[in-house]
C-alpha cells in the first residue's frame, strides 16, 4: 500500500514528462500535417454544402450539390471512366508485377539489372512519360503500330486519338509504370518465405504450381493484401497520368473523377460543386480501404 | 535494414545430387524460357527510354518516318544546345532544384524527429495519432486540394515557391518510413542511455540518427525525387513563368512547341537525366525504402 502511493505520483510525472517529450518530437511535423492535410479534410465537408465560388462568397445550400452531380452526366461518365481505368489497371499491373518478382526469386544472372530497369518508369516524370508514349502511340508513324503492323493488323488502333482506344492506351502506360513499383513489394514478400517450405514441398513431390499456390500465395498474403490497398487507392485517383496525357480526351472518354474535380474548381471557379464531387472521390477510397482491412482481418482470424 | 536484405542470394530450392537427368534438362528448358520472358520484359521496359534518347538526337523530320529510324543518322548534337536558347530551362531546373532541396531537409527533419515520438516515446492518445497519419494514406491528395488551395490562397501562399514547399515536406510518408525503421533498433538501447543519464532528445540525436542512417538516405532520395517530378502541385499553386518547376515548363513547352519531336524528346531526356543519376547513385536506398513501407503496412 505504502509503495503504491509512493509509485503513483511519480507515475503521473512520468507521464507528463512523456507527453511533453512526444508532443514535442511530433510537434515539428504535426503543425505542418495539421495545417495542410487534417483542416483540410474537415473544410472539405463543409464546402461541399456550400456554393462557394471564386469571390470566396459561400451560402449554405444543403444538398443542392449532390443533387446536381446526380442530374449531371459529366459525373458519371467520370466515375464510370475512373471505374473503367481501376478495373483493369488493378489486376493486370498485380499480375505484370508477381510475375516479374517470382522470374526475379530465381537464381538468374542479370536479375540486378533488371530490377532497376522495372523500376525505372517510377521514378520517371510523369510529363516526360506521357510524351514520349504519345508519341510511340503515334497512328501513323508510332513503333507500336508499326510493330502491329508487322504482325498482320490492317487497320492497328488510333490509341490516343481515337474515344475506343485512349483508355486502353492509358491503362498500357499506368501498368508499365506503376508495375515495377508493386514489383520491389512482392520481391521483399517473396523472400520472408522460408526455403524450407519450398523443400519440403518439393519432397512431398508438390508441382511447380501446386507449390506456388500452397506456398507462395499463402506466404504472401500480406504483401498481396497491402499491394491490393495500394493499388486501389492509385487507381482511383489517376489523375497527372490523364492529365498529361490525353486531358481527358478525345471527348470525354479519358475523363475521370480527380480531373473533373480540377476542372470544376480550379478552372471553373466552382469550389463548392467540385467539393462535393471530391467527397465522392474521398468516400469510394477510404470506405474500399476500410472495407479491405475488414475483410482482411476476418480472413487472419 | 533488418527488415529485408534484397542483396541475399535465394537459397537453392533443389537438393544436388538428387535430381533425375530428365528434371535437369527440364529446369535447363525453365531457365531458358525465364532468360527470355526477362529480355522481352526488359525491352518493353526500356524501349520508352530509348526512344526518348534516340529521338532527342534526330533532325525534326527523322523522329517519324517509315521504316522507323532505331539508330539516329545523322547524330544532331545540336537539339541540346537549341533547348537552352528557345526554353527558360535554366530558371526551371534552379526552381526545381531549389524546391527539392528544401523540401528534403524539411521533410527528413520533422519526419525523423516525429518518429521517434511515435517509436519511442510513450504518451497518451500516441496510438490515436498516429491512426491520424496512417488514415491519411487513404485519403487521396485530390479530394482535398481544393480545399488546401483556398487555404494557401487566405495566407498568400499561393503563387510562391513556398506553397509547393507547404504541401511536399510535412507528408506521412516520412513519417511512416522512419517509425518503420526505428521499432527494428533494440528498445534496450535508449533503456541504457536512458539509465546513463541522457534526455530523449539526447537519445535522438546520439544514438538513433546515426543509426538510421541508411533509413534517413532512403527517405532523403525518394523525397528529393517526388518533389523533382511533382507536375500537379505545382500546376495548381504557381502561376507566374518566373516559377515554373521543370515539370511545368516542360509540359508548356511541348504545348508551345508542339511539332518540334526531337527538341521535346531532348528537353524530356534533360528533365529526366538528374534523377536517372541520383537512381542510379542511390539505387539501394530506394529499394530498401520501398521494402520496408511495404513490408509492414
Amino acid at each position: 500500500m505504502a509503495t503504491m502511493l509512493r509509485t503513483r505520483p511519480r507515475h503521473r510525472r512520468l507521464v507528463v514528462r512523456n507527453t511533453v517529450a512526444g508532443w514535442t518530437f511530433i510537434l515539428p511535423n504535426f503543425i505542418g500535417f495539421a495545417a495542410l492535410t487534417l483542416i483540410p479534410v474537415v473544410v472539405l465537408f463543409y464546402m461541399a454544402f456550400t456554393n462557394w465560388n471564386v469571390f470566396g462568397v459561400a451560402d449554405w445550400v444543403g444538398t443542392a450539390n449532390f443533387r446536381r452531380m446526380w442530374n449531371d452526366a459529366s459525373f458519371w461518365t467520370a466515375l464510370r471512366n475512373t471505374l473503367y481505368y481501376t478495373v483493369f489497371h488493378i489486376p493486370l499491373t498485380m499480375a505484370a508485377a508477381l510475375g516479374l518478382a517470382l522470374l526475379l526469386n530465381r537464381k538468374l544472372r542479370g536479375v540486378a539489372f533488371f530490377r532497376t530497369v522495372a523500376f525505372f518508369p517510377y521514378i520517371t516524370s510523369i510529363v516526360a512519360i506521357a510524351v514520349v508514349w504519345n508519341q510511340l502511340f503515334s497512328p501513323e508513324y508510332g513503333p507500336v503500330n508499326a510493330f502491329l503492323r508487322g504482325l498482320g493488323a490492317d487497320n492497328p488502333p488510333g490509341w490516343t486519338t481515337s474515344a475506343d482506344w485512349s483508355m486502353p492506351a492509358v491503362i498500357i502506360v499506368g501498368t508499365w509504370r506503376y508495375m515495377g513499383y508493386y514489383m520491389l513489394l512482392f520481391l521483399a514478400g517473396l523472400q520472408t518465405i522460408p526455403a524450407q517450405l519450398y523443400e519440403a514441398a518439393q519432397i512431398d513431390g508438390a508441382t511447380p504450381w501446386q507449390r506456388f499456390v500452397n506456398v507462395t500465395l499463402p506466404g504472401l498474403r500480406h504483401t498481396t493484401f497491402f499491394v491490393t490497398v495500394m493499388l486501389t487507392i492509385e487507381s482511383f485517383k489517376v489523375f497527372d497520368l490523364i492529365l498529361v496525357m490525353t486531358d481527358g480526351g478525345p471527348g470525354q472518354s479519358t475523363l475521370v473523377l480527380s480531373q473533373y474535380i480540377y476542372q470544376k474548381g480550379f478552372e471553373e471557379n466552382q469550389f463548392g460543386y467540385a467539393s462535393a464531387i471530391s467527397i465522392v472521390l474521398f468516400a469510394i477510397c477510404f470506405g474500399i480501404t476500410v472495407i479491405q482491412f475488414m475483410v482482411n482481418k476476418r480472413r487472419n482470424s | 535494414m533488418t527488415t529485408t536484405d534484397l542483396y541475399r542470394p535465394t537459397p537453392a530450392i533443389t537438393l544436388p545430387g538428387q535430381r533425375p537427368p530428365r528434371r535437369h534438362a527440364a529446369s535447363r528448358a525453365r531457365r531458358i524460357a525465364g532468360y527470355v520472358t526477362l529480355a522481352l520484359a526488359a525491352a518493353a521496359l526500356l524501349l520508352p527510354f530509348y526512344w526518348m534518347v534516340v529521338a532527342s538526337l534526330k533532325t525534326n523530320n527523322d523522329v517519324f518516318t517509315i521504316p522507323i529510324k532505331w539508330v539516329p543518322d545523322p547524330l544532331v548534337w545540336r537539339n541540346y544546345l537549341d533547348i537552352w536558347q528557345r526554353s527558360d530551362m535554366t530558371t526551371w531546373l534552379g526552381n526545381t532544384l531549389l524546391l527539392s532541396v528544401v523540401v528534403t531537409t524539411l521533410q527528413v527533419l520533422t519526419g525523423s524527429f516525429a518518429a521517434y515520438g511515435f517509436a519511442r516515446v510513450r504518451f497518451p492518445g500516441r496510438n490515436l495519432l498516429f491512426l491520424a497519419y496512417i488514415g491519411t494514406i487513404a485519403v487521396p491528395w485530390q479530394s482535398y486540394m481544393i480545399p488546401q488551395f483556398i487555404l494557401m490562397s487566405k495566407l498568400h501562399l499561393s503563387n510562391t515557391l513556398w506553397s509547393i514547399i507547404a504541401i511536399q515536406a510535412f507528408g506521412a510518408f516520412g513519417v511512416f518510413l522512419m517509425k518503420q525503421f526505428y521499432e527494428t533498433i533494440p528498445e534496450e538501447l535508449s533503456e541504457s542511455a536512458r539509465v546513463d543519464g541522457l534526455t530523449e532528445f539526447g537519445i535522438y540525436r546520439r544514438i538513433m540518427l546515426p543509426l538510421s542512417r541508411p533509413a534517413l538516405a532512403s527517405l532523403a532520395l525518394i523525397t528529393f525525387v517526388t518533389t523533382w517530378n511533382d507536375y500537379v502541385g505545382p500546376l495548381i499553386y504557381l502561376r507566374s513563368p518566373e516559377l515554373r518547376t521543370i515539370q511545368l515548363g516542360l509540359n508548356t513547352f511541348i504545348s508551345q512547341y508542339n511539332a518540334e519531336y526531337a527538341l521535346i524528346m531532348t528537353g524530356s531526356v534533360l528533365s529526366v537525366l538528374p534523377v536517372a543519376v541520383i537512381f542510379l547513385l542511390g539505387q539501394r536506398y530506394f529499394v530498401e525504402g520501398i521494402a520496408t513501407t511495404g513490408l509492414k503496412g
